[in-house]
């Protein structure tokens, strides 16, 4: 139940209300852009008033509804200093990456809340997009939503490259090797729901970095909150990243992400998705294999209960020969909760000897849950290797009977079980602090409720 | 102190077709009884009833551990209480570490009154002493960080199966089938693992068996024969011998009736 207040001025949004004209011409009147920025902005706008709100008649979102989000009642976030309560709702998440990573970034509420201690960041540059803009705009004009697939993807994309505020950049230039892992964090905090963060990841040729991005509610109120982000993380040839994406919002919030890798010649990415939070989730994680013996390895680890509806569609694009991506999605369910996954592994014609690997498993814990798990292939070499799979199941209760035959009460032996269903991806995480800020997540979802 | 195990005319079913016929047997602390009988008697359908896996309906008779009626409890509890079942067929449980399984249901067996949510045994005791049991069963430390019988093989599994015997130190153990899968010297090794436990602890033991090689070393003072769901013969270690001798054939003439029962449970 929200309250008069909240629903009738959001806070940290326009009260113009809704992405309308005018709301977009008063958010570009606060924007302090250089003009090709402000153009490329104007664009997108166009085109998200060109493209029509998604419906089920769209294959992406024929088991996605999201008639109940109520788009004007969301505006372009207000940027302002965050409030002492709202940084004190924020702190515990950000100590708690402190602890374990070597600096980082955050924002609150859209706003700026901590900048990097550039000390720390072992040649690196971590900056919000605002700074990064003024200071390395040659870097940002090329990179920053420049491929049509990722901003006119759909209406919610669209929308995105149109408004997309706040936002981080990591940089590692030539040959710079960042040991320690870094973190971002997004927070809507207090009476803060919109959030528009756009990510953008480049490493340059031969560099090495990992980056920890998670977002999250912090001390929220109980109105819907609204977040249609973008990643687009760019490894150069030969360099090595490893992201860490945890998106952990309250289940007032709707989640939309563009995301995308762009990976080149001998280059590697890992990259981890926890998808735990949101009322509802509609994410588009894709690599793109552009040069050869690029590889990419993927992992998801989902975790739903109550009503939360989390859709993740993943591609797995072999654009150049020789490349290969390993990608490894679980899901555990409860109460009424949905998971939809959709794979796709696409091989161009030249992507000759492309291995590729796909496979989705989901551990089913109630009745009334449902998850939708579905393999895609698109071929188009005649030389390659893939491998794609999917399961659902339920927990096995000759395992829960062994447990409890060993004096394990059931619901422990139950928690041990789906701890185990996840571990084969753990394994494949190498930052023990992810490992189990997801482990913690899932056993926490799991015991409540 | 000594315990009791008593099982009074116990009648099992599986899916509504009756196993067991009114099954007797009462066992002491300390003591080591043997049971044998033809495949598909009941012999596993009696470990499963007695553990209180939830399939096996026992439709009438009593299960008493000290006087008390074990039936009504959950797996669980009767674990608490003191039974451990060591499996014919172990089940796997991936992902989950022997060592992780092991700390969670010693802390359970250990705390009979623990809440769900309380602290775990202590981590460097509960290394030290699973190492040191590990070491006696010859297992390498490496077993530790393996997910539970996920891709063991038989003998291994079986070996799994008394480590956990020896970090549990039940009251009463069936070792049901225990032998079958181990090498020769595995089972004498194992063996001498189950007599330990017993000897610090004085657990009674119901040992399953075919064969009579792993009663040369866990030696038992009583034999019974479980045939067509009943126990028809009870007797000293002489039984076991008479069986290695000439098998099944006399029980099956002896028994005519049960025999009946027995081809009805084999079709
Ligand atoms: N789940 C089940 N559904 C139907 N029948 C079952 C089930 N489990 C056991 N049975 C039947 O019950 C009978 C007894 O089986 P049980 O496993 O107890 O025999 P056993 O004496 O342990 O045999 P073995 O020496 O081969 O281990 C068999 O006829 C078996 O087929
Ligand atoms: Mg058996």
């Amino acid at each position: 139940m929200s309250s008069a207040t909240t629903i009738n001025a959001p806070p940290n949004s326009a009260s113009v209300g809704g992405f309308s004209e005018t709301a977009f011409e008063a958010f570009l009147a606060t924007r302090d852009e250089p003009a090709w920025l402000i153009e490329r902005r104007r664009q997108a706008f166009a085109k998200f008033q060109a493209t029509p709100w998604p419906t089920a008649r769209d294959e992406e979102w024929r088991r996605t509804d999201i008639r109940g989000l109520k788009l004007d009642t969301f505006g372009p976030p207000i940027l302002s200093e965050p409030s002492p309560a709202d940084r004190v709702a924020a702190a515990p998440t950000i100590d708690a990456l402190a602890a374990h990573y070597a600096t980082g970034i955050a924002h609150i509420n859209a706003s700026l809340s901590q900048k990097a201690d550039a000390s720390k960041l072992g040649g690196a540059v971590l900056l919000d997009l605002a700074s990064a803009i003024k200071l390395h705009p040659e870097l940002i004009k090329k990179h920053l939503l420049t491929d049509p697939a990722t901003v006119e993807a759909d209406a919610l994309s669209a929308l995105h490259a149109a408004f997309w505020t706040g936002g981080t950049l990591l940089y590692v230039p030539k040959g710079v090797k960042v040991e320690a892992p870094l973190y971002s964090l997004i927070c809507l905090a207090g009476q803060g729901h919109v959030d528009l963060d756009h990510t953008l990841v480049i490493l340059d040729e031969g560099a090495e970095a990992t980056l920890v991005r998670e977002s999250t509610s912090r001390g929220r109120d109980d109105s819907p909150a609204f977040h249609a982000g973008g990643i687009e993380l760019f490894v150069g040839a030969g360099a090595k990243l490893q992201f860490v994406n945890i998106q952990n919002w309250d289940e007032q919030t709707w989640h939309f992400s563009r995301e995308r890798a762009y990976v080149s010649q001998n280059a590697e990415i890992q990259w981890t998705v926890g998808g735990l939070g949101s009322r509802l989730a509609k994410v588009n994680q894709d690599v793109a294999l552009m040069g050869e013996k690029a590889n990419a390895q993927v992992n998801g680890v989902l975790f739903t209960t109550g009503k939360q509806h989390l859709a993740y569609f993943t591609r797995q694009d072999h654009i150049a020969p020789h490349t290969t991506s390993d990608l490894l999605y679980k899901g555990g369910l409860k109460d009424r909760s949905r998971i939809v996954w959709k794979g796709m592994i696409k091989v161009e014609k030249d992507a000759q000897r492309t291995n590729a690997y796909q496979k989705d498993d989901n551990l089913v814990l109630s009745n009334q849950a449902r998850a939708d798990s579905i393999p895609g292939l698109e071929i188009e070499a005649n030389d390659v290797r893939c491998t794609h799979g999917a399961t659902a199941g339920r927990v096995d209760e000759e395992m829960i009977f062994y447990a409890q035959a060993r004096g394990v009460d059931r619901a422990t032996a139950i928690r041990l079980i789906v701890e185990g269903f996840f571990a084969n991806v753990y394994d494949r995480i190498t930052l023990e602090p992810v490992r189990e800020t997801l482990r913690l997540a899932v056993a926490d979802k799991l015991g409540r409720r | 102190m000594t315990k009791l195990l008593e099982i009074k005319d116990l009648h099992v079913a599986i899916d509504g077709k009756e196993i067991l016929k009114g099954v007797n047997l009462t066992m002491r602390s300390g003591e080591v009884h043997a049971l044998m009988g033809p495949n598909g008697s009941g012999k596993s359908t009696l470990s499963y009833a007695i553990a209180g896996h939830p399939n096996y309906e026992v439709t009438s008779g009593e299960v008493l551990l000290d006087g008390q009626d074990i039936l009504e409890l959950e797996a669980d509890e009767r674990a608490k209480a003191g039974l451990f079942l060591a499996f014919q067929y172990p089940t796997s449980i991936p992902g989950v570490t022997v060592a992780n399984f092991l700390r969670h249901a010693v802390t359970n067996v250990r705390n009979p009154g623990r809440k769900e949510g309380e602290d775990l045994v202590p981590m460097r005791d509960f290394r030290k002493e699973l190492r040191a049991e590990m070491d006696e069963l010859g297992m390498d430390p490496d077993f530790a960080r393996r997910y539970l019988n996920e891709g063991f093989s038989g003998g291994e599994k079986k070996r799994a199966e008394v480590l956990q015997l020896a970090m549990l130190r039940p009251a009463f153990a069936i070792l049901d089938e225990t032998d079958s899968g181990l090498d020769i010297d595995a089972v004498r090794v194992v063996s001498e693992g189950v007599n330990k436990v017993a000897a610090k602890v004085g657990t009674g033991v119901l040992v399953i068996t075919h064969y009579q090689r792993i009663l040369t070393y866990i030696k038992p003072q009583f034999v019974h024969i479980l045939y067509g769901g009943k126990i028809v013969e009870d007797g000293g270690p002489e039984l076991v011998d008479t069986l290695e001798r000439e098998g099944y054939d006399w029980v099956r003439a002896k028994y005519p009736n049960d025999a009946k029962a027995e081809d009805a449970l084999s079709v």
